[in-house]
């Protein structure tokens, strides 16, 4: 009889744990889905051919965040052009020769950096580089590779230290040097996470707004060179939000949308590489 | 009296402060098979690993002594680990073919990777060593898929490709059957005897049957010791060390 009792006590905890898990994933879920559905909603009116092919527009104007998408991906671009490459380094760097006395300043460097807010490394782009050539495409790539690069870095490092000791003891008892196993061997078996870490910090600085508006501020124009300012889809939201036209507000929600969409494209892309075979 | 291949003197092997192997004196011969038998943990591996410098990228690991392979001290400064290595080649207990790599790469890296481009030559180096190894007849028609999607014989039968490719001139395999059944362990077992006409051969094995079957010397390590090593028929018949016979007659280890 206290043995049943027992098991009818346990069942009951059991449901209430169930019941509080099934309660928190709701909590998680409202404010995400109320999001998606409130940009989804607004933002879907005002989309049309014009939204897309129309840069932004002066007061009294149709218009659209043409030269916004436009100058997001070329400011993401030139971001991941620096950022990229530097981020795999040191990720490279980090696991490959971890012997090595630096690598301990280096990995604990890279940790502060990464919690640095970013709008402090916008300031510290604007005195470095917006006080001597201006608000430009170059100071705003630039903040944003420095936000990049700690997370390129660390998920380049955990990605390789996955890689098995034994194939890279294969490589190594093939008589091959350490600089040629790091590329062909360790890399290849790697490059399905490294991608991802690159493209998740895409997604990441894609949706930037505070160090782009102290680099290179709002600009409604299309590009017109690295030394000079471009429209960007996070600005537009920022902005535009707060017009005091109707049809600009609407704007600020089609850019949100779009933002949105491209930032949801990237994870799906990750979906996908993880989900294709390893080879 | 011929010059052995590999003469190895007072070599001593560490990780970190634990002393693995104890003072190995050794020579082995030019084309013939070396059978290192011995209790697990007695330092078998170690000593393989020592014979192409692979010992020392374990980090602590540390090595003194000689290893005297065509008349150089592999351990002596200035000698270049990385030729060593391509000299003397490896096959490791489980077999790790590159798993992102096809069949054809995974016998071609080595030479590709080392600076050969000609697709000819290539061509015929993979198939020679797949030829080799009895394996070109199984995966001839499959050379561009992967090689993790073979047999585990097969795949260790690749791994023994793709050290021969590189033409190595000796050949450390360690326990290379321990993770196979009957049949490829004698498919190995028939290669390792073919391989002696080109390549002198050491070979790890726990199987002492194994070490009867297809070894000319035998070598019997305790407690990272060299306890008795000479001709196999003589270790096996008539062993002058007690532990060895011990070893043998399988009443220990
Ligand atoms: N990476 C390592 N770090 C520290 N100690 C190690 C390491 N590898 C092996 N050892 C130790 O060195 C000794 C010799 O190991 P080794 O692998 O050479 O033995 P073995 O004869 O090959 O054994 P087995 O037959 O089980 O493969 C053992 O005592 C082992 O615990
Ligand atoms: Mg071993």
């Amino acid at each position: 009889m206290r043995k049943l009792d027992h098991y009818k006590f346990r069942v009951f905890k059991d449901h209430i744990m169930r019941f509080l898990v099934y309660l928190s994933l709701v909590l998680v879920l409202i404010p995400l889905f109320s999001i998606l559905y409130e940009v989804v909603k607004r933002g879907i009116s005002v989309i049309s051919l014009d939204f897309f092919i129309k840069p932004t527009p002066t007061v009294g104007e149709e218009g659209g965040i043409a030269n916004a998408i436009q100058g997001t991906f070329i400011t993401i671009g030139l971001a991941s052009l620096i950022g990229v490459p530097i981020g795999l380094m040191s990720g490279i760097f980090l696991s490959e020769y971890n012997e090595h006395k630096l690598s301990v300043i280096v990995r604990f460097f890279n940790d502060v950096l990464s919690g640095i807010p970013s709008i402090v490394i916008g300031v510290f782009i604007y005195t470095l580089i917006v006080r001597s050539i201006g608000f430009s495409v170059i100071a705003a790539a630039f903040a944003l590779a420095i936000i990049m690069i700690p997370i390129v870095t660390r998920t380049t490092e955990e990605a390789l230290k996955l890689v098995p000791l034994s194939l890279r003891e294969a490589a190594i008892a093939l008589g091959l040097p350490r600089w040629k196993i790091i590329p062909t061997i360790v890399l290849r078996s790697a490059r399905k996470t490294v991608v991802t870490g690159i493209l998740l910090s895409i997604a990441r600085i894609a949706g930037e707004s505070a160090p782009i508006l102290v680099t290179m501020g709002y600009w409604r124009w299309w590009f017109a060179g690295l030394d000079r300012p471009v429209a960007n889809l996070a600005l537009n939201v920022f902005i535009f939000a707060t017009s005091p036209f109707e049809s600009w507000r609407a704007l600020a929600w089609g850019s949100a949308l779009v933002l949105i969409l491209i930032i949801l494209g990237i994870n799906i892309a990750v979906r996908i590489i993880m989900r294709e075979k390893s080879w | 009296m011929v010059v052995p291949k590999i003469k190895v003197e007072n070599l001593n092997a560490w990780f970190g402060k634990k002393h693995v192997l104890k003072n190995i004196n050794m020579e082995i011969k030019e084309n013939t098979v070396t059978a290192i038998i011995g209790p697990s943990g007695c330092g078998k591996t170690t000593f393989l690993r020592c014979l192409n410098r692979m010992h020392e990228i374990i980090p602590g690991a540390r090595v003194s002594g000689k290893v005297i392979f065509n008349g150089i001290n592999i351990y002596d400064k200035g000698v270049d680990p990385v030729i060593i290595r391509k000299k003397i080649g490896m096959v490791f207990q489980k077999p790790n073919p590159f798993p992102m790599m096809s069949i054809y790469d995974n016998v071609a890296i080595g030479l590709k990777l080392n600076g050969v481009r000609d697709k000819k030559a290539l061509d015929t180096a993979v198939r020679q060593s797949l030829e080799l190894v009895n394996l070109w007849d199984e995966v001839k028609d499959d050379l561009n898929r992967s090689g993790a999607n073979l047999s585990g014989g097969q795949q260790q039968r690749l791994c023994i490709a793709r050290a021969l490719a590189v033409e190595p001139e000796v050949l450390l395999m360690d326990e290379p059957c321990s993770a196979l059944d009957p049949i490829s362990t004698a498919k190995i077992e028939a290669l390792i005897r073919r391989l002696t006409e080109n390549y002198t051969i050491v070979i790890v094995t726990h199987n002492i049957q194994q070490a009867a079957r297809i070894s000319d010397y035998t070598a019997f390590f305790y407690l990272g010791e060299l306890i008795e090593y000479g001709p196999t028929k003589q270790i096996f018949e008539n062993p002058k060390h007690e532990l060895t016979r011990k070893y043998i007659m399988g009443e220990f280890g």
